[in-house]
């Protein structure tokens, strides 16, 4: 039994005439240790299925297991890195991730978790910003201590949404190799949610396509059976990346194309044939002598929404 | 913003802008207002009161700071109470939808009614307090007109806070107090200073009706006293006293909420 799993999980939102179904049929195993990305469109619920996965949403039906266990609720064993960093501006580097120290481990003397909180600033070197509040950091660094704070809560699972899209390409790459590093350290099961395929090859061991939506679902799973470690120069290079990234980028766009559906309408043409002006009546003065010939016709066509 | 017409303009406009008010204000003593005093019989009349500020010469008859005091000490007490009463009932306004459906009308009804209808009550309410009536209804009426803005702008704030630092405390599973404490109060302080501001203004303009029906010695009981005994530039020295001190007051508020609002 894998470590983390979804059977059927579907997901909408809204009242029942404007509802709309986010998520349907998805099911995903995670096992202890291994790293998974989603890819998938902007809009597409990659969002919804983090928060499923962190329990912030219940599913409508299906069921999501952590570990045998079913997800009831947020908490702290699943440490998640938001898409906005969701820091506390008010809170330096240190609050904030002492805050979720203090909460997760209040067993601990307060000098072991003073240690520990700084600890995991440096492993995301933000040692000398650590008297620092939010707005006085970059993106980058904001994100990094969103990172710490997530690991710092020392999770079963580490969930990453779209962690790094709101940054430059520059720090991205910074980013991609720091998470690299960390997960190679300490091998945390991660779920990564990304619009970026070459940032799951990069980073995952398998690669799940999320359809486009609504009623998004999961693809079949596309194992990155390249070696680690892997190289950004290799990403643009290597045969077995094209190919794997080829495989990503076609499954998604062919979802896409799928999900213009097609579907059959009964056409009712309009009943009237025009007059066959070669036929002279014989009788033009009388009544109904030049009735038109009438047909009724009802024509199947196949449509795309 | 940065542009001078000229140097010192922030000084010598403002200059300009007072002597304009002057200048009206002497041709109106001089011509359709003749029982209006000039500014200069004004500043002689209300010498003394300035010179010595803090002369106590007789219960309705000390210096000007000396009645500010009084009026100043009482608002703050009224001012206290209707924070400590405003601010818990501006937050579980903006936490609770059912509480905020059942207040919320009864709020808006109460929250446009005079301080000078408020009082009358406050004096019906307190009218077994023996020799304190007069104190406590005024704090009442300071307490009840100047709650308003603190209680309407915490609840707006508390439910404004982000998402997002509500999924923090979620996922952190921290307890009720905590995420009170540690995510909602410091999320909505900027919106409450800015009540806490214009609950002051409020407090200091209620105060001067306060104590102008209760005949309490403070700024606003002088003024009506001496329109009683027809020094009618005692009056003008009032106004000028209560316009000031509002003044400074909302300036000092606004650099404490100025601290506020980048947290």
């Amino acid at each position: 039994m894998a470590f983390l799993e979804f059977h059927a999980v579907s997901k909408g939102f809204g009242a029942k005439g404007s509802r709309s179904e986010i998520l349907t049929d998805v099911n995903l195993s995670v096992e202890r240790g291994e790293f998974v990305a989603i890819v998938g469109y902007s809009g597409s619920g990659k969002t919804t299925l983090m928060s499923l996965l962190a329990g912030l949403l219940q599913a409508d039906h299906g069921t999501a297991l952590l570990d045998g266990r079913p997800i009831a609720g947020p908490g702290p064993d699943r440490g998640i890195v938001f898409q906005n960093y969701s820091l506390l501006p008010w809170l330096t580097v240190r609050e904030n991730i002492a805050l979720a120290v203090d909460a997760v481990f209040p067993a601990w003397s307060a000098a072991k978790r003073a240690e520990h909180v700084g600890k995991y600033i440096g492993m995301v070197n933000l040692t000398p910003a650590t008297d620092k509040r939010p707005s006085e950091l970059s993106g980058g660094m904001r994100q990094r201590v969103s990172v710490a704070r997530a690991l710092a809560m020392n999770p079963q699972v580490l969930l990453l949404d779209e962690p790094l899209s709101a940054l430059d390409a520059l720090t991205r790459a910074t980013l991609q190799d720091e998470i690299m590093r960390i997960w190679s350290e300490d091998r945390k099961t991660v779920v990564l949610v990304t619009n970026d395929p070459d940032e799951a090859l990069l980073l995952a061991d398998r690669v799940i396509p999320l359809t486009a939506g609504p009623q998004a679902t999961l693809g079949p799973s596309i194992v990155v059976d390249v070696p680690r470690p892997r190289s950004r120069e290799a990403l643009q290079h290597d045969p077995r990346f094209k190919r794997l990234r080829s495989r990503i980028v076609d499954y998604l766009l062919e979802s896409g194309e799928r999900r213009k559906q097609t579907l059959t309408r009964t056409l009712v043409l309009p009943d009237i044939e025009p007059e066959d002006i070669t036929h002279k009546p014989r009788r033009p003065w009388m009544l109904g002598a030049r009735q038109p010939v009438r047909r009724r016709e009802i024509k199947r066509e196949e449509v795309e929404v | 913003m940065n542009e001078r017409a000229f140097r010192l303009d922030w000084l010598l406009l403002p200059l300009l802008g007072a002597a304009a008010v002057l200048v009206l204000w002497y041709f109106s003593a001089h011509t359709w207002s003749k029982e209006l005093p000039d500014p200069l019989k004004t500043w002689e009349a209300s010498k003394l009161y300035i010179l010595e500020p803090f002369a106590k010469r007789g219960e309705l008859d000390q210096g000007i700071l000396r009645f500010t005091w009084i009026s100043l000490v009482l608002v703050a007490k009224g001012y206290a109470l209707a924070l400590i009463l405003g601010t818990p009932l501006g937050f579980v306004l903006g936490l609770s939808k059912t509480f905020a459906k059942c207040f919320d009308p009864i709020i808006q009804v109460l929250r446009p009614v005079s301080p000078l209808a408020w009082l009358p009550l406050g004096l019906v309410l307190f009218s077994g307090a023996k020799g304190q009536t007069s104190e406590l209804a005024a704090l009442f009426t300071i307490a009840i007109c100047s709650m308003w803005p603190t209680v309407l702008n915490t609840a707006v704030g508390v439910r404004s806070v982000p998402q997002d630092y509500l999924n923090v405390a979620k996922v952190l599973k921290l307890s009720r107090a905590k995420t009170l404490f540690k995510v909602l109060l410091p999320a909505t302080l900027p919106y409450m200073f800015t009540g806490f501001r214009l609950s002051l203004g409020i407090a200091w303009l209620v105060i001067v009706a306060a104590e102008m029906l209760t005949g309490r010695p403070g700024v606003g009981g002088f003024l009506w006293q001496e329109y009683n005994s027809l020094i009618y530039e005692h009056i003008i020295l009032s106004i000028l006293t209560i316009g000031l001190v509002g003044f400074v007051l909302d300036r000092l508020m606004s650099v404490v909420e100025s601290r506020f609002r980048t947290a």
